[in-house]
């Protein structure tokens, strides 16, 4: 065996609270990166797989301090270094692409100005040949106009581009070791995969040793060559990739493999509905733009019916108007033409127009529960009062209310009287949902809820759902980018695009081949668990691309 | 939205904004207390000469119609004269509004640089020493009324020590030297007065761009400290620091009423005192109506600088 470049020795971070009490983050991590080679760490949120990569380069964020162990590059321990050798370090040997390179690019400075930055202020190139590097970069990571790309300004090129740019900036130096946090994770499913391939060949291209953080197994599986699975900062299991993927020993890995993003091998039978009741929602035609003098449609001619007990998925990528589909549904946002019907009556167009009764029949979950739930209201109070308001209910009647409820979110009764930052993230879309639920609705409107949570808590939330579904006879409307997920739980799917509805039907119908190209692009663009899948999936992307746009 | 459907906007606001001022001024003028004809005559007022002169003056016109008077003749430069001695206001405005304008701006040269470099110190440590004593002691100088710090500057420097004059009545043979001389107290006391605020505005603008995703990326990618600060960190903290420093400007202009009158500086603040204990309305008039306008222009010009200073609005996409 070679020997190692990167050498990570049981390593430990901790951070203090106020009394000065330690907690490790970080307990007793040890790894080798082989040159050349990529190693993924995989965990959920909070597993310390970020601290871990940013403690390989000496950084630890505000109040976390390195406590122990070493991490030796080539025999040098990173810990050891001062400030000015670190900066030196950071800048040549070791580089970092960000989980949001639009929240990580200097918003007020050039993108090439950024790129070329280190090599020129220290004088390892001259600008002239730092800017023809970024240039040979730009062309090898397959962005756009290579040459003028980076004379624009952050917020002027797209997400999936700044990811790259960002990549090309590691590279400019040649370094030794690359980290990459979750660079693909802000991206939307069918850009996720051109990036990440442009990533595996750039790091094959140049022999650069890597360490790949992410949470998805099954993107781990295209560009790393040995992983290791972190759970609540420990170490789960460390291996070569084919071995985890194929035959995980330990069990915390085999739920991450059971709830990773691939699809469902059952998909749901279409329910069975009577043909004389009304569907709950029925929208016909609409049109709608985000003003009156907006000539662009940010809706055009949306035809959909959602029956009771159904659910019906909408699919699409950011900016496709499912969210905002979503809002006009429930009054947020009025139409321009066409109309939304409820049980076969026509609602008014606008929120505040609409009766107590129509309003309590569509309920909405917001995708971020710690936004949409205000932090200084105990449980009992946010999930009380639409019970009041909706019901009319007295307060102790909400009260006894409020208790049944969580118990049907499967959460303890005692949580009535906790606020919700005291809460975990699975357990606040929890409350986020049964606060819907608070007001008997006949229909909830599901805005990505499981897409900012960890993919075993996401599992959970939608078991929960089809539970409530059954007990309730409850109808949703399930809004997505994950054609996976949406498989998992829908009987029908619709899938948007621009703004319109471009194929509509039963999941059965709508995924499976031949499908409309852009359904088929999306469900290209979902990684299987295996080694070799992202050098097929590109090439069929690319097809689809260029016939989507002809 | 174009920058140039913002500026138009904008400027519609202020031009607003001042006619509501101009009348704020005019009638709250008029409602003071007491008879302008009877504090010009004085002793020797008697009802007929009292009417002559309230009939000179133009004060038997209704009300409205004399605002209308005096704003249009305003709006095309004629400020009226002096109730008192008959002087053009306007020759006397600009020769005291120039002198004004050199006193607030020697203390924007040094206050506004002074501050933003104060600021982005006591931000690299947050809680550290330098930062506790920036903190402290910018806290300090801004819970002391401006008098009494011109008065203990005068006190230390002119009256103990005799470095400098206590002063600034100002001569037309001064040169540059002596311009310098009597303009040093008077400039650090108002330095004083409105160093704080913006040492603490920069320095909380500043934090809240240290704690973004980019400074942490600048940092992992090995950017040297004083660059990070002031390559990274002060242009994205920009909008808020222009915002305080152009309030601070239109404070000096018109809130160095007390340094002047301390001083004795014939600017514009001291003539609009002179025009108060005088009773000579139109001077106090004019004096707030030109500090509006100050105040107005800077707060403008600082809405436009902190949108330009964020280049989504600048390149479009």
């Amino acid at each position: 065996m070679t020997k190692p470049l990167l050498k990570v020795r049981h390593l430990d971070v901790s951070v203090y609270d106020r009394k000065n009490n330690e907690t490790k983050i970080v307990d007793d991590i040890s790894f080798d990166v082989q040159p050349g080679k990529v190693i993924a760490l995989i965990g959920e949120s909070g597993s310390g797989k970020t601290t871990i990569s940013l403690g390989c380069m000496g950084y630890t964020r505000p109040g976390c301090y390195l406590t122990k162990g070493s991490v030796e590059l080539d025999g040098v321990n990173v810990l050891d270094l001062s400030v000015p050798q670190l900066q030196e370090l950071r800048g040549r040997d070791i580089t970092y692409v960000a989980q949001s390179a639009a929240a990580s690019f200097n918003s007020a400075m050039r993108i090439d100005a950024q790129v070329t930055e280190i090599p020129v202020i220290t004088g390892s190139m001259t600008r002239k040949d730092a800017l023809d590097k970024a240039v040979k970069l730009y062309k090898s990571l397959e962005l756009p106009d290579p040459e003028n790309i980076g004379k624009r300004y952050p917020h002027q090129v797209s997400g999936g581009q700044l990811q790259r740019l960002m990549a090309a900036m590691a590279m400019i130096s040649d370094p030794r070791l690359l980290i990459l946090d979750e660079p693909t994770t802000a991206l939307d499913v069918t850009t996720q995969i051109e990036v990440l391939y442009s990533f595996k060949k750039l790091i094959s291209d140049n022999n650069t040793a890597a360490i790949y953080v992410t949470h998805d197994l099954s993107l781990v599986a295209q560009i790393a060559d040995h992983i290791l699975v972190l759970k609540d900062g420990q170490m789960v299991e460390y291996g070569d990739t084919e071995q985890i993927i194929s035959n995980p020993s330990h069990e915390y890995t085999k739920a991450l493999m059971a709830a990773a993003n691939v699809m469902p091998d059952d998909i749901h039978a279409p329910s069975i509905i009577s043909a004389e009741a009304p569907p709950i929602i029925e929208v016909k035609s609409v049109s709608a733009a985000y003003s009156n003098s907006d000539a662009k449609n940010v809706l055009e001619d949306i035809n959909l019916k959602i029956n009771a007990g159904e659910t019906l998925g909408i699919i699409g990528e950011s900016g496709s108007g499912k969210t905002t589909l979503g809002r006009l549904i429930s009054g947020l946002m009025s139409a321009k033409s066409g109309h939304v019907l409820l049980n076969g009556q026509p609602l008014n167009p606008h929120v505040q127009q609409r009766s107590l009764d129509e309003l309590r029949q569509i309920q909405f979950v917001f995708q971020m529960a710690d936004v949409a739930l205000n932090p200084r209201q105990r449980i009992n109070k946010i999930l009380g009062r639409p019970m009041m308001f909706y019901r009319g209910l007295s307060k102790s009647e909400a009260t006894k209310e409020v208790a049944r409820l969580l118990e049907r979110v499967e959460l303890p009764t005692d949580f009535a009287w906790r606020f919700p930052p005291e809460l975990s993230g699975g357990q606040r879309q929890r409350v986020n949902l049964a606060r819907a639920l608070a007001a008997e609705p006949k229909i909830i409107i599901c805005d990505e809820i499981t897409s900012a949570l960890d993919t075993v808590v996401a599992q959970q939330i939608l078991d929960l759902l089809e539970n409530l579904q059954d007990e309730f006879g409850l109808s949703y409307m399930f809004i997505t980018h994950d054609i996976a997920t949406v498989a998992k739980i829908a009987e029908r799917i619709a899938v948007m695009r621009l703004g319109r509805i471009v194929s509509q039907g039963t999941v059965r119908d709508v995924l499976t081949p031949p499908c409309h190209d852009y359904t088929q692009l999306l469900l290209n663009s979902i990684p299987e668990m295996r080694t070799d899948w992202l050098d097929e999936a590109i090439v069929e992307r690319r097809a689809l691309v260029k016939a989507l746009n002809a | 939205m174009s920058l140039l459907e913002i500026l138009a906007r904008r400027l519609l606001l202020g031009a607003g904004t001042l006619l509501f001022v101009s009348a704020l001024v005019f009638f709250g003028t008029e409602i003071l207390p007491g008879d302008v004809a009877y504090a010009i005559l004085g002793q020797g007022a008697t009802p007929e000469l009292v009417e002559q002169v309230r009939d000179r003056l133009g004060l038997n016109e209704p009300l409205h119609l004399r605002y209308w008077i005096w704003l249009t003749n305003f709006l095309a430069g004629d400020f009226g004269s002096s109730l008192a001695n008959g002087a053009d206001i306007g020759t006397e405005v600009s020769r005291r509004a120039s002198n004004t304008f050199i006193l607030a701006s020697c203390t924007a040269l040094v206050a506004v640089p002074l501050a933003i470099t104060l600021g982005l110190l006591a931000s690299i440590k947050p809680g550290g020493r330098l930062d506790r004593s920036i903190t402290s002691v910018s806290l300090a100088l801004i819970s002391f009324p401006d008098f009494m710090v011109a008065v203990i500057l005068v006190t230390i420097f002119a009256v103990k020590l005799h470095w400098l004059p206590a002063i600034a009545s100002i001569r037309p043979s001064y040169d540059v030297f002596d311009w310098i001389r009597i303009l040093i107290l008077p400039v650090t006391a108002l330095t004083f007065t409105i160093l704080a605020h913006m040492v603490r505005m920069t320095r909380s603008a500043v934090l809240n761009v240290l704690s973004s995703p980019a400074i942490e990326m600048a940092i992992l990618k090995g950017v040297p400290r004083r660059r990070l600060m002031v390559r990274h960190a002060l242009p994205n903290a920009l909008g808020p620091i222009i915002n305080v420093v152009a309030l601070n400007l239109a404070y000096l202009i018109s809130g160095v009423v007390i340094i002047e009158t301390l001083f004795n500086f014939p600017g514009l603040g001291r003539y609009m005192v002179e025009g108060v204990t005088n009773r000579d309305v139109p001077i106090v008039q004019t004096c707030a109506m030109i500090f509006c306008t100050f105040y107005v222009l800077l707060n403008i010009l600082a809405d436009i600088l902190s949108i330009m200073a964020n280049p989504r609005v600048r390149y479009k996409k």
